[in-house]
């Protein structure tokens, strides 16, 4: 038994009684990245040497009292700022930036004892599903590493999955933590718009991005959740609200929780082996004392559409700041300012940034701003409805969190339509701004099947219930790749 | 069909500050055409007296006291700027010479 199959709460009880060390914890990291990730490639930076000091200072300092993610090593997504740790988005732009702060939930992880052992592999600014976005090289899924791992966190997730840190955090704007969670069998949630800080996240989309953990199990999700949420002056959209303790959460059952399922989630291009598994979940909570009726959303199909619109222009005035001058790359053929913006941006950036960029760009310029961007902005009020409506009946929403399985290194990658459609599942959520968690439900020729918790806006509580009852009734997180 | 001209795309490169040759400006061109069809799905909504979202968040107006506090030191602004002198940002000339 690997240290990896314990959890947070078991390795801090044998890290009390002095049963394994910092040391050991972070060791243990190391070499299990040493042993597989030439496999996965789900790191960018390694930080071998640092979190080895760090470790001794823990161990020396003894304080595991301070809370439960003390010593353990984590796995950030390269978008997470990390003061002295290069931070690339996945970029070329950014390939050798060393950021002089660090995140806020970087800043709140080290205060609770967690060490960074190293950043992992993204989509390019968050920009993908699969992680062959990637301007370094590809995360596999550790289950069949001829297949992706979900994007853009799917570096984040691979390394969980493949036991390489004891957790990690990525970040969604359309499912990024959810989906690649989902693909490679892990716990994966996005938190609600506001709850978690952006300070320190390399933007995207800012209405949209939020900061999620992703784990082993639902329990192991609260003990990160309750680190890192809470007001942060530093970011303006933060919300002020008291946070609730996630961990008592954990406790009690399901019985009389009304379950929504949308129609939609389970209609045309949705797998029929993720649909089977999604109906034997619902079984399975029914036994547990909820029960579920079939709803319709009527403006979630329109979801994806008024995504690419919103998180494009949105997408494009962010990036805006990569021009060269302050900081990231600057063209070394740039004679003028001009041709310093366009050549550095041109060099920098990858075809599908530079995409969204031009989508983005087009959508908000004169003459095309009420046809596109302001008409997006109107869709996403209904699409936001359609949650409010469903949830003031129903407790939660659930239905799978991608129509499929992990598909095939290369499948997807000519056609970017065809790769949006894979994030219609997950995208809604981010319009809305509610909650959802992705946890593993069971296989489909092997491959794990993720399905979807959606909460009303600060409800983690509910859904932290939901899918620990879940899990506790079966075994799914518990089985791991082969590798 | 597409909706989208050489020109159009030309200018949206301009305005983005992407410098792009006459095969890239065709691929846009393209993958523009193809995602605008797509996305004029959205007409078939009647938003006619919808509100925009802008934002999930009931927050305006976010304020904070103005307070002097410690910000970095010129040096460490610097540091990841591609090209600086006397703790100034060097960049290319604003004109042609």
């Amino acid at each position: 038994m690997s240290l990896f199959d314990l959890s947070i709460k078991e390795i801090h009880k044998r890290l009390k009684e002095r049963q394994v060390s910092v040391k050991d914890l972070v060791q243990a990291s190391i070499d299990r990245i040493e042993e597989v990730d030439h496999n996965i490639h789900a790191f960018l930076t390694i930080n071998e040497e640092k979190a080895l000091k760090e470790a001794d200072i823990l161990d020396e300092a003894n304080d595991a009292e301070k809370g439960l993610l003390y010593g353990l090593p984590v796995g950030l997504k390269d978008n997470i700022i990390t003061a002295g740790t290069k931070t690339t988005s996945g970029s070329q732009m950014l390939k050798d930036y060393s950021p002089a702060f660090d995140a806020t939930v970087v800043t709140r992880l080290t205060n609770a004892g967690a060490i960074t052992i190293g950043k992992c592999n993204m989509d390019e600014f968050a920009m993908g599903s699969s992680n062959e976005n990637s301007s370094f090289f590809p995360t596999k899924n550790p289950w069949d590493t001829k297949r992706v791992a979900g994007g853009s966190s799917g570096g984040p997730a691979a390394a969980v999955a493949a036991k390489e840190v004891f957790f990690a955090l990525g970040s969604d704007t359309g499912g990024s933590v959810r989906q690649p969670s989902a693909f490679c069998g892990v716990v994966g949630l996005k938190p609600t718009y506001g709850l978690v800080s952006r300070f320190g996240l390399v933007a995207f989309a800012s209405s949209l991005d939020q900061i999620g953990p992703i784990t082993k199990s639902v329990e192991d999700n609260a003990y990160v959740l309750q680190a890192i949420a809470g007001h942060d002056n530093m970011d303006t959209t933060s919300a002020k609200i008291a946070v609730p303790n996630y961990l008592s959460s954990l406790q009690g059952d399901i019985r009389g929780l009304k379950i929504a399922v949308p129609k939609e989630f389970l209609g045309e291009g949705v797998d029929e082996g993720v649909r089977q598994r999604i109906h034997e979940a619902l079984a399975t909570l029914e036994k547990l004392g909820a029960t579920w009726e079939e709803v319709s959303m009527p403006h979630v199909s329109y979801a994806v559409a008024a995504y690419y619109i919103l998180s494009s222009a949105e997408a494009s005035a962010n990036l805006a700041r990569y021009d060269g001058i302050r900081y990231g790359r600057r063209s070394p053929h740039a004679t003028t300012l001009e041709e310093a913006y366009k050549f550095s941006r041109s060099e920098g950036f990858g075809d599908e940034v530079k995409r969204r960029i031009m989508l983005g760009t087009y959508a908000l310029s004169a003459g095309h701003y009420e046809n596109y961007y302001e008409k997006a902005q109107k869709v996403r009020t209904l699409i936001k409805e359609d949650f409010e409506n469903i949830l003031t009946t129903y407790d939660v929403i659930i239905g799978p969190t991608a129509p499929t399985t992990a598909f095939k290194l290369g499948e997807k990658t000519k056609d970017p339509l065809t790769m949006y459609a894979n994030d219609l599942l997950t995208i809604p959520v981010n319009l809305a701004g509610n909650p959802a968690i992705s946890i593993p439900c069971g296989f489909s020729e092997g491959l794990p099947v993720g399905m979807q918790m959606i909460g009303k806006p600060f409800a983690e509580t509910t859904l932290y219930k939901v899918a620990h009852v879940y899990e506790q009734a079966t075994n799914y997180h518990k089985e791991k790749p082969k590798l | 069909m597409s909706k989208v001209t050489k020109e159009e795309v030309r200018h949206v490169a301009h305005l983005a500050r992407l410098q792009m040759d006459e095969k890239e400006i065709e691929k846009y061109e393209k993958h523009l055409a193809d995602i605008l069809t797509y996305v004029d799905r959205l007409n078939e909504l009647n938003t006619e007296n919808v509100k925009p979202t802008t934002h999930v968040l009931d927050l305006q107006n976010v304020l904070r006291s103005d307070q002097e506090e410690q910000s970095f030191t010129q040096e460490t602004a610097l540091e990841n700027a591609p090209a600086h002198k006397e703790g100034k940002i060097v960049v290319p000339s604003v004109m042609k010479k």
